[in-house]
């Protein structure tokens, strides 16, 4: 045994210590292979998936009013659908003009008709992600008229004049994806809209349709030869669920698999030097952050506020456990986003957090904080529990499954949460509107959908900012509206915003032009050639 | 007796005393016990766990939970770092040696639970009979036939993680077999004469099960238990690798495994330390139970 | 151990079915007995458990709007009894209801990952069963000898080994560095999809399509996860094997056999083997039980699409649906495998009578 034993450690350093070139049994030349971790994908209908990997399987299947080019992100959204659109001179109505000589996967043509459906449908199916557009004063009601089809064009009238670029970012967002209505309607079963139907089949137009969706095992999807754009040269694209970081490692060396996405820091660094194989990195949209609940009567007192931001080694957990995949961030802006912030003025303070804690009077503390299990999150907790206990604070750390710290969060249960935070849509609204707005504190308003609220924060005076920013359709003047409430929140809120995600994917180094959507959108793979 | 050396008094053929009868035969089932050199290992193996842990502020070089980002994922024999260290740069030797603790503890807290409450549900099962025994055994039966990982996941998720949760986890899926055996021993002994004897005496059904079923029982229970901690170690251990068992910064064996997973392909050796251990001190426990079987169970035909 | 519980006879005089009939009928109720137990047990863990069945639907996102909407879809208001007998009702119909992570029938999904479970299982069980049966007779026959000692420290080391982590190093050895076994999952992805699914085991369909590049394929992927399965039973069958085997070698009627000139083999097989062959079923039978319900770390390690992951995900998320139709079914299945080597043991076992 002990021989066995041995062999098998010598193998492992062998392994660790040689730069073998990757094995050739190379995956086909017109398939892409993907490996990473779609165990949340519990739906494909667009209007209700609302999960990370569902996101990149809906942004290559429905095609959207207007989209991003992944060659070309910084542009902003573009047209597709919509040909064009005009706003009314009191900013409340846009009219699209639907491009002509679309179809979808089955044959029949893209309408302004399918579009006024598939965003009705969206408001009316009320699901999670339908806030995106029931923020527009949609609701069952009035959607009739709010959302309109008329010959080629369709027409939103929105409750308010919003800032374009928001209503226009909000319909690139997963539940803007446009379905073929009568192949939906067909399906529909107890006036569900086709949404049980959809779950697992899809029915758009974009670059691929959905093959076959197995849970938590693979998707696969196949190219449309009649995408507008031409056909894509993956005809095939399979995403095969990988949980362990190890596995898509060795996968890839071997060959199996084009693409991993779920690499930890010490796989990325020991598969660089790997012979074929390249890593990409994308600035992502995730924040990293800590919250303190303002109903306890010790974290409620600005001092130890202000005392915890200095308990975090941002510098130090960057360099080490987060080394490559998240980059130090301060502001609820990620980077990119109108108006981000990159003022990062916190660090690693025990001297000065102590002194603070004490003009607080703070003795004797114990916290409990709520971690969800991922193993980076428990790494940032435990980093963080050393240096409270060298500031003379006690902290528990609560452990669980991501629904559990969940719950107890949603109802201000945790003295402190440890959590990450991804923006729904690619405008500044969809981070400001949760962190720094918070019309109603009260437990009876239980908006349990908003940081702030969950954290029993009034922001003081910040909603009033976020509200007049969401409005303000002049660019320069929003973006410096948005600097002001960050550099306020930085300061006077309960959140410790740690680190905003970088994604790394490696990858064969034949894969070109692979996208992951950095911050603003999903991944699309109608662009890759290998 | 003053010629006599001890040993010879405890080798005895024809021991003297009631005393003396039963201390020889502890001291020929301890002779037939050490005489099997895998008998001896598992327990020297448990007896060195067992100082490990009483000495653990001793024999740790460094304190288990002092990190030190700067030096992380170092390897074997680095600087005093004799195993390396983990992820947040702790000594994983230290860590190593305070995880025993919680090893042991795991065992006391589950060997205090399970056989009880399987010797409790098996006998009065047994001795009663009738629809006391079939409530009983159909419980257990249904107990028995649910995924065992799955109902300790269930119970732990239900109960919140934590080591002591999930101790009461696996006690919840250990006991069946014990009560299963408990019940069959007691079907044997129910009818045997000396019970009716008891009977007749006036004893009620109490003192007829706590006096004399419990002790004939206790032998095979030991051995069974024995076999079994191994089990619940590596229960544990699954426990902790699914991130269900002790939370951290505890150094929990199966914790320990499932943080150092990630490092497997570069640093291989943050899991597999603690992985030697479990296999160490499971292996240690079987080779005992094993032996204490031979020694105990007649019915398995003796010495080995 | 094989536990035959007979039930003492109560000596009921004029019974009014023959006595096949009343054992088979009480057979039928203490398996329905103990399955309604099963459920009900599973039914009050998933909803005491702190997880929110309705938040792993809506997200994290989810206003209070939706969410009680949906609190009020899954009957979460109802009294938790009326909520069981509903869950009862349709599992009488056949209706495991909808999983929640995977939106299809849970009967469907079962019928998806029970096969990918069954496969390794029954693989598994054939190693562990054809090494571990003659080590167990090797072991007993030269008791006491070296070869005795090193078997049984090898079945010991198999079962002391937390299997989750001998599988992530045979995994990095003889995938990683090797390259002798396939990886992770069932199959190549360039295999998938290019045999029909029949039985959905892999292997199984391969060989009924033809197609033996799939079957080998299937087979690279299945060997190791399935080798470490049976090395653990095959820790467990070889130390029953040896037990029951020391028992017939030191009966009578061998003595008698060795006395009549028998040769040594005729012996060993011929009688004493002859003799536990129905204990050995029962355990065998055992050990494919607890492999089926036991291989849940071995998925997780393998991204074996099996039950037992299948399970364990529905559990941490609250799909309560897909917890039951998964506990239900590995029961029923563990109950029917118990009593069908109990009934071997009573028709076969002379002394079971």
């Amino acid at each position: 045994m002990m021989i066995f034993k041995s062999l098998l450690a010598g193998a492992a350093i062998g392994l660790a210590i040689s730069t073998s070139p990757m094995a050739i049994a190379a995956t086909p030349d017109n398939v892409l292979v993907v490996a990473m971790r779609i165990d949340d994908i519990t739906t494909l209908d667009p209007a209700e998936s609302f999960e990370f990997a569902g996101g990149d399987v809906s942004r290559n299947v429905y095609m959207k009013l207007v989209n991003f080019d992944p060659t070309d992100l910084d542009a902003g959204y573009k047209p597709e659908i919509a040909e064009s659109w005009t706003v009314s001179d009191d900013g409340t109505t846009i009219t699209f003009k639907i491009k002509e000589g679309l179809s979808f996967h089955s044959g029949n043509p893209v309408t302004a008709e399918d579009v006024e459906f598939s965003l009705q449908r969206a408001v009316l199916l009320n699901k999670t992600p339908s806030f995106i557009l029931t923020q527009f004063g949609f609701s069952a009601e009035n959607v009739a008229q709010t959302i309109k089809a008329d010959g080629d064009t369709v027409t939103i009238t929105t409750d308010q004049p919003y800032a374009t670029s928001f209503v226009l970012n909000c319909l690139t967002a997963t539940i803007g994806g446009i379905v073929d209505k009568k192949t939906v309607l067909a399906h529909e079963v107890d006036g569900d809209m086709g949404n049980e139907w959809l779950k697992t089949n899809s029915a758009g137009s974009g670059a691929y349709s959905v093959q076959a969706w197995n849970p938590s095992d693979s998707v696969v999807m196949t190219a449309n030869p009649d995408y507008y754009r031409g056909t894509p040269e993956m005809t095939r694209v399979i995403i095969k669920h990988v949980q362990e970081s190890a596995s898509q490692r060795l996968q890839l060396e071997r060959g199996d698999i084009d693409v991993a996405r779920n690499l930890n820091p010490e796989d990325v660094a020991g598969i660089s030097s790997v012979e074929g194989v390249k890593v990409v990195d994308e600035l992502k949209g995730r924040l990293m952050y800590l919250s303190l609940n303002q109903q306890h009567p010790v974290l409620s007192k600005p001092k130890v506020r202000e005392a915890f931001k200095y308990l975090v080694d941002y510098e130090g957990m960057t360099q080490s456990f987060l080394k490559g995949q998240y980059t130090v961030h301060q502001n609820f802006l990620p980077q990119t986003y109108l108006g981000a912030s990159s003022e990062n003025p916190f660090a690693l303070n025990l001297e000065k957090a102590k002194a603070l804690l004490e003009e607080a009077g703070v003795d004797g503390l114990e916290l409990t904080v709520g971690v969800r299990e991922a193993q980076e999150r428990l790494e940032i907790a435990q980093s963080f529990q050393n240096n409270a206990a060298a500031a003379g604070i006690k902290v528990n750390l609560t452990v669980g499954t991501g629904k559990q710290i969940l719950g107890q969060y949603r109802a201000r249960e945790l003295d402190v949460y440890l959590g990450a935070w991804g923006p729904d849509y690619p405008d500044p609204h969809t981070n400001a509107g949760t962190f720094a707005f918070n019309p109603d504190n009260s437990k009876e308003a239980n908006a349990t959908g908003l940081l702030a609220w969950r954290n029993g924060w009034d922001t003081a005076g910040l909603t009033e900012k976020t509200a007049a920013a969401v409005v303000e359709n002049d660019r320069a003047v929003r973006a410096k509206l948005y600097d002001e409430i960050q550099a306020e929140f930085r300061e006077t809120s309960p959140f410790i915003v740690m680190a905003q995600q970088i994604e790394q994917n490696a990858m064969n180094e034949k894969v070109m032009n692979f996208s992951g959507g950095q911050a603003i959108t999903s991944a699309s793979y109608w662009q890759v050639t290998k | 007796m003053s010629e006599q050396t001890l040993k010879q008094w405890l080798l005895s053929d024809a021991p003297t005393s009631r005393m003396q009868a039963r201390v020889a035969g502890l001291y020929q089932g301890w002779l037939r016990l050490t005489s099997n050199w895998m008998t001896l290992t598992g327990l020297i193996i448990l007896t060195a766990l067992v100082l490990v842990a009483v000495c653990a502020p001793l024999l740790a070089p460094h304190d288990p939970f002092e990190q030190d980002l700067l030096n992380r994922l170092k390897p074997i024999g680095y600087d005093d770092h004799y195993l390396g260290t983990d992820s947040l740069g702790r000594d994983i030797l230290s860590r190593l040696i305070y995880g025993s603790r919680i090893t042991l503890y795991i065992v006391a807290l589950v060997t205090l639970i399970a056989p009880v409450v399987g010797l409790l549900v098996g006998t009065v099962a047994g001795y009663l009979g009738g629809w006391t025994d079939q409530i009983l055994m159909r419980t257990t039966d249904v107990f028995l036939a649910f995924p065992r990982l799955v109902l300790a996941l269930a119970f732990v998720a239900a109960l919140g993680p934590g080591i002591e949760n999930a101790v009461l986890a696996i006690s919840l899926t250990a006991w069946p077999p014990y009560a299963r055996m408990a019940r069959a021993e007691t079907l044997t002994i129910r009818s045997s004469d000396f019970i009716a004897a008891i009977r007749l005496q006036g004893a009620g059904p109490l003192r007829i099960i706590t006096r004399h079923i419990w002790p004939l029982c206790i032998s095979s229970l030991i051995v069974r238990v024995t076999l079994d901690m191994a089990g619940i170690i590596l229960a544990a251990a699954g426990l902790g690798f699914l991130g269900l068992g002790a939370q951290p910064p505890s150094p929990e064996w199966g914790a320990m495994i499932s943080e150092g997973r990630r490092f497997i392909l570069d640093h291989w050796w943050v899991a597999t330390i603690p992985g030697l251990a479990i296999f160490t001190v499971s292996l240690a426990f079987n080779l005992l139970g094993d032996g204490l079987r031979d020694v105990l169970d007649p019915k398995d035909g003796g010495h080995g | 151990m094989v536990s035959v519980t007979s039930q003492p006879e109560e000596g009921r005089k004029s019974a009014p079915f023959p006595a096949w009939l009343r054992k088979f009928l009480t057979t039928c109720g203490s398996i329905a007995a103990t399955m309604l137990g099963l459920l009900l047990v599973t039914f009050v863990i998933g909803r005491v458990m702190p997880i929110d069945p309705v938040l792993a639907i809506v997200g994290e996102r989810a206003s209070q709007e939706s969410y009680d909407a949906v609190y009020h879809q899954l009957g979460l208001d109802k009294p938790l009894m009326v909520q069981f007998f509903y869950y009862l009702w349709d599992v009488l119909h056949g209706d495991f209801g909808n999983s929640l992570l995977t939106a299809r029938p849970v009967s469907q999904d079962i019928a998806r990952v029970f096969p990918a479970t069954m496969e390794l299982a029954t693989l598994g069980v054939v190693i562990g069963m054809f090494l571990g049966i003659p080590m167990g007779v090797l072991s007993a026959v030269h008791r006491g000898t070296w070869i005795d000692q090193t078997i049984r420290v090898l079945t010991l080391v198999g079962y002391s080994m937390p299997i989750f982590w001998l599988g992530m190093m045979g995994l990095l050895l003889f995938y990683g560095i090797l390259g002798w076994v396939g990886g992770p999952g069932r199959l190549d992805i360039f295999f998938e999809g290019l045999v029909p699914s029949v039985t959905g085991m892999v292997l199984v369909d391969a060989l009924l399509a033809g197609d033996m590049d799939v079957f080998w394929n299937g087979f690279s992927h299945l060997i190791l996860p399935a080798s470490l399965l049976g090395y653990y039973s095959l820790a467990y069958i070889s130390r029953m094997t040896r037990s029951f085997m020391l028992e017939q070698l030191s009966a009578e009627y061998i003595t008698t056999a060795r006395v009549k000139g028998l040769s040594e083999r005729q012996v060993i097989w011929g009688h004493a083997f002859k003799n536990i062959r129905v204990q050995l079923v029962t355990v065998v039978a055992l050990s494919y039980a607890n492999l089926l319900e036991g291989s849940v770390l071995t998925e997780i390690i393998f991204s074996w699409p099996g039950i037992g992951s299948y399970i364990t995900t529905a559990l941490l998320s609250a799909d309560m649906n897909a917890v039951l139709g998964g506990t239900v079914v590995v029961g029923l299945i563990f109950i029917c495998l118990n009593i069908l080597s109990d009934l071997l043991y009573k028709i076969f076992d002379p002394r079971a009578k």
